[in-house]
Order: C-alpha cells, then structure tokens, then sequence
C-alpha cells in the first residue's frame, strides 16, 4: 500500500522564542527552522513499513510557504519517495490544512496517513483527527505502536490513564507519540539522491480549497514571568521556607 | 448562549477535569449541559447531575460508545450539537481525540487548550510549549474548544441539574477497541494533584523513583517525571509532565534531578511554588524554580523524608 505523510515546518525545537514588539506574532525572522519532531517520527515510521514490506511508496507532503520544500527534501532523504508541496504564505490553520490532505487523499489513495499528533508551534493537535473526520475514515492516534495486519491496522495509543489499543479498518489515519520511534538521521548521500527525487509544487486553488483562517489572531504575549528564585542551601532551609516562607507544607 | 459540555470519563466514571471544564463555560455564560456518553456510565451521569452551574446532563448510555473511541462519539456529537453555540471538553486525551473530529464534521474551526475566557468567542491559549500566549477570536458560528482544567478552578458539587437519557445510536464498523493497559496507583492523579514530586534523568534508574515514594506518601503527593526520565525506561510514559505529556499546576512542583528544558517547564510553569534539586548549578530548572537547592539527590531524597 501507499502511505502520505504530512510534515510540516516549525521553528526548531530548541530555539526560546521571541514575541514582536507589536504583539502581532511570535517573531520567525532568521530563525532556525526544521521538520516538527513528530513529523519526523511519521516519516520514520512510514519508512519503516516500506522496509518491512507493508508499505510500497512513501509519499510526503507539507503545507506551508516555499522555503517548506527544505523539509520536504528531508523527508525524501529519509525515505520518502515523492513528494507533493502545497504552496501557501498564508496561516494555515489545521482545518485548511486537513481540507487540502484530504483532497490528496481523494488523489493518491493511501493505505495509510502518517501525521505527527501535533506541530510544536501551534500545538493545535487537530490535523490527523480532522483529517479523518473529512475523508470518513477511522483514527488511530497519539501511537506509540502501529502494527499492519491484513485489511486491518492495531494502533496502540498512549491515553491519560496509560494505553490503549485500538484496531481500525485500512485506509485509516495514524497520528505519532513520541514513543513510536526514534527517527533516523539522513545520510549525506541520501541528501544528494532526495535532490533528484519529484517534488511536485501545487496551491491551494488546485484543490479548491480556501485557506483564508476563520480564527484570527488577536494579540500574542510573552507568558508572566517568574520571578528569579532563592537558592538554600540545606534541606532545613529548604522545608523551613517552604512552611514559613511559601506555606505549602 | 447554549453550551455543551463533554464529560471526561475514567474507567466509566466522572473524571475531575470535567468539573473544570464547566468552570470555563460559566466563563463563557449561558445554559450549560453536559454530554456523558459511554457504556454503562448511570453513575457518572448522577455524579455530574451535582456539578454546580449544570442544567441538563444527557445521557447516551450505549456499548457503541463504550471508551468513547472517536469514530462514534464523532457521530454522536454531530447529532446533537444543533442549537449549542459551543460544544467544550477538556484536553484530556479523550477531548483531544474527539473534538477536533467534531469540528471538521461542522465545518469549523477548534481552540485547543484554552486557558481564558474574554469573552464568548474570544479565548487565550499557550502555543510554542507555553512560551507564547495567543488571542485569538473565532468567527465560527459554534466554537468547538478544548479547556486546559489547570486554568480554571472546578466547580463545586452542590447542584441538582437534570438527566434525561440521548436514544441517538450511531453506527461503527470501523475501529473497535481491543485492550487497556492502564497504570494503577493509589496516589492522587497527577493533573489534579496538590503536590507533585518528579524524577528527571538525574534519578539515574527506575529504582531510584523509590526515593520519592516516602517523600510522596508524606506529602500527599503525585510522581511525575521528565521525558528524559520516561524515554529512559524509568517509568512508564503516562506520568511524563510536559509539552506532550500532562499538563499540571500544583501549589508546589518538586523537580527532582530535572534539568528543565522548554519541554518539560510547559507543563509545570504554572505550578505556585517550584522548588528544584539538582547537582548541576548551572541547570534551567533553577531559573524558574522559587527555592533550588544544589547537591547530590542520593543525599538530598533521604534527609528531605526524614525530617518531612
């Protein structure tokens, strides 16, 4: 079967953020960007399934503005076979983002959807479940396991309480935990030959889609700061301070 | 306005975080009911008829929704949520699984995580691990929105609303549930306890999570841990606090050989009191900690029990 995998491009996971002076956004300008960590565990585990032989073709895609081809090419380096760049500068919210999957999902027919549970940026954690709602398909996520048995798919999902596992009818939409897999790092030869491999550009307005957010962004701040605390330096200070001081003993 | 609320469930009962979810609807104002869907959830149903500020519980008491899997308590929702200008459920891992479903099916958009109310389609809500907060207004004729319960105080327990039972069945021949492996513990649940005590990779191995047990016991507390401390294998993932673990705010946070980064203090930068114990003086965690105290952990944890 083919499996699609979206990715998509955030600012990289290290980097402390910077909020605009004028409240508008958080700042992105000349900072590290790279794929959303979950999107790499996505993209490993669909490689994964090629390698065991459930999955024929990986397919990945983004939503985003150009520069997101970079990730592209980095799913591609990992194991992607093609991959499809839906060319967009505007704010795609999750709900755009899943009309536009599902109507590569109507194109290309996958087995399987491989999305990580939320994007670092955001952290809407909506897209696989939307994605899923519009094509009519069954969800799978939050998986920390993704085993392929015939017609069927067991998702083991990591829930509050601990985990549960789920088994859906194919084609169906997994989202990834981080504990389904430890990405690979790409080879340099592997980034020369993913250079090489089809990277088809298309827009929104090819798949008829409005990207234009319902939800507008009012004003962004930086979180109250906590003030700088004391250090003790015995555990009698510690439990003195905490009871006479802080009163939460 | 006209507000439904979908109401967490644990093993079949009323989980707390709905009490707080019925907080953030009183934020909003208006009629408030609430959802209460699975298999065999008559007791649930009455625990949540007494959350104060509640007028309706509907009750959709069938073994299709039974661990309320997404696919049918997606179809479900669509089937009542006419008439309600907001459909609420916590972030839990539940709300989060089946709101975002709902949404799509009615064509709109979701707020994740809320954490304020401004007003009835204005919300705030943490984006980049917390490091950034959002305002953001939704022009959507029913706003479909998760509640972060540590932003809202639970509703107290005094109430005497109404239950009356849903007959809506949906179809679902497209997942089924095969098993749970669900941790058992006697302390207070993690997102709503007072106190909590959590082991970072500085706990060196699972077994030294022992040291905090005495500690935790004395303090009424729950055990947390780093995702460094989880991915180690310490102990198991659904105690991991952070960006993509739980989210919780205690009056006091007790990092334990935790170095603190972004991941890990987005879900416990709320907490009132942080105290941090780590050998490194140099760590983040000291950053945002109220008391720190530098040494070594195999010293520290035994005296802290002794003399608590």
């Amino acid at each position: 079967m083919k499996i699609l995998v979206a990715v998509k491009r955030v600012i990289d996971y290290n980097v402390k953020i910077r909020v605009k002076a004028d409240h508008s956004d958080v700042d992105l300008t000349n900072v590290k960007m790279a794929m959303n960590p979950f999107c790499e565990i996505a993209v490993e585990e669909a490689v994964r399934l090629k390698e065991k032989g459930v999955a024929t073709e990986v397919v990945a895609v983004t939503v985003g503005p150009k520069a997101a081809q970079e990730q592209l090419r980095t799913a591609l380096a990992l194991g992607a076979d093609r991959a499809i760049h839906i060319e967009t500068d505007e704010r795609a919210e999750s709900l755009a983002v899943a009309k536009l999957l599902a109507k590569v999902v109507e194109d290309e027919q996958p087995g399987m959807v491989i999305l990580g549970k939320q994007a670092i940026d955001t952290d809407n954690n909506q897209t696989g479940q939307m994605l899923a709602a519009l094509t009519g398909l069954p969800q799978g996520t939050f998986a920390s396991k993704v085993v392929v048995d015939g017609g069927k798919v067991n998702v083991t999902r990591e829930i509050d309480g601990g985990l549960q596992t789920i088994a859906l009818t194919l084609p169906a939409i997994v989202t990834t935990d981080l504990r389904l897999n430890e990405p690979r790092y790409a080879k340099l030869p592997d980034i020369m030959k993913a250079k090489k491999k089809p990277l088809d550009v298309k827009s929104p307005a090819d798949y008829g889609v409005e990207v234009a957010s319902r939800v507008s962004l009012v004003k962004v701040e930086s979180p109250a700061e906590r003030k700088g605390g004391v250090k003790v330096a015995s555990v009698d200070e510690l439990i003195d301070k905490l009871k006479n001081e802080a009163k939460v003993l | 306005m006209s507000i439904l609320v979908l109401a967490d469930l644990h093993e079949g009962q009323l989980a707390g975080a709905t009490a707080h979810v019925v907080a953030a609807a009183q934020a909003i104002g208006g009629d408030i009911d609430v959802l209460v869907a699975g298999e065999g959830v008559q007791a649930a149903a009455e625990a949540t008829a007494k959350l104060d500020g509640v007028s309706k519980v509907r009750v959709a008491d069938n073994a299709v929704y039974a661990h309320q899997l997404a696919e049918p308590m997606g179809a479900l929702l669509v089937e009542l949520t006419d008439g309600y200008t907001h459909v609420l459920a916590s972030a839990s891992t539940t709300g989060k699984n089946v709101l975002p479903r709902l949404a799509a099916l009615k064509d709109v958009s979701q707020l994740s995580d809320v954490i304020a109310v401004d007003s009835a389609d204005t919300f705030k809500r943490p984006i980049y691990a917390g490091n950034a907060i959002a305002t953001v207004k939704s022009d959507d004729a029913l706003k479909v929105i998760t509640v972060r319960t540590t932003g809202f105080d639970a509703v107290g327990t005094s109430g005497s609303a109404t239950v009356e039972a849903v007959d809506v069945v949906v179809e679902n021949s497209q997942s089924s549930f095969v098993k749970e492996e669900l941790a058992q513990s006697d302390r207070p649940e993690l997102g709503g306890a007072k106190v909590v005590i959590s082991g970072g990779r500085g706990m060196g191995n699972g077994e030294n999570f022992k040291l905090l047990d005495g500690i935790a016991d004395k303090l009424g507390a729950a055990i947390g841990a780093s995702r460094a401390a989880v991915d180690a294998g310490f102990v198991p993932n659904d105690m991991q606090v952070g960006q993509t673990g739980k989210i919780v705010a205690p009056d006091l946070y007790i990092a334990v050989g935790i170095s603190g980064a972004i991941q890990h203090l987005a879900g416990m930068k709320d907490s009132k009191v942080i105290v941090a114990m780590n050998k490194d003086d140099e760590a983040p965690i000291f950053q945002v900690a109220d008391y720190g105290l530098v040494g070594d952990l195999f010293e520290i944890l035994p005296e802290l029990e002794s003399k608590l």
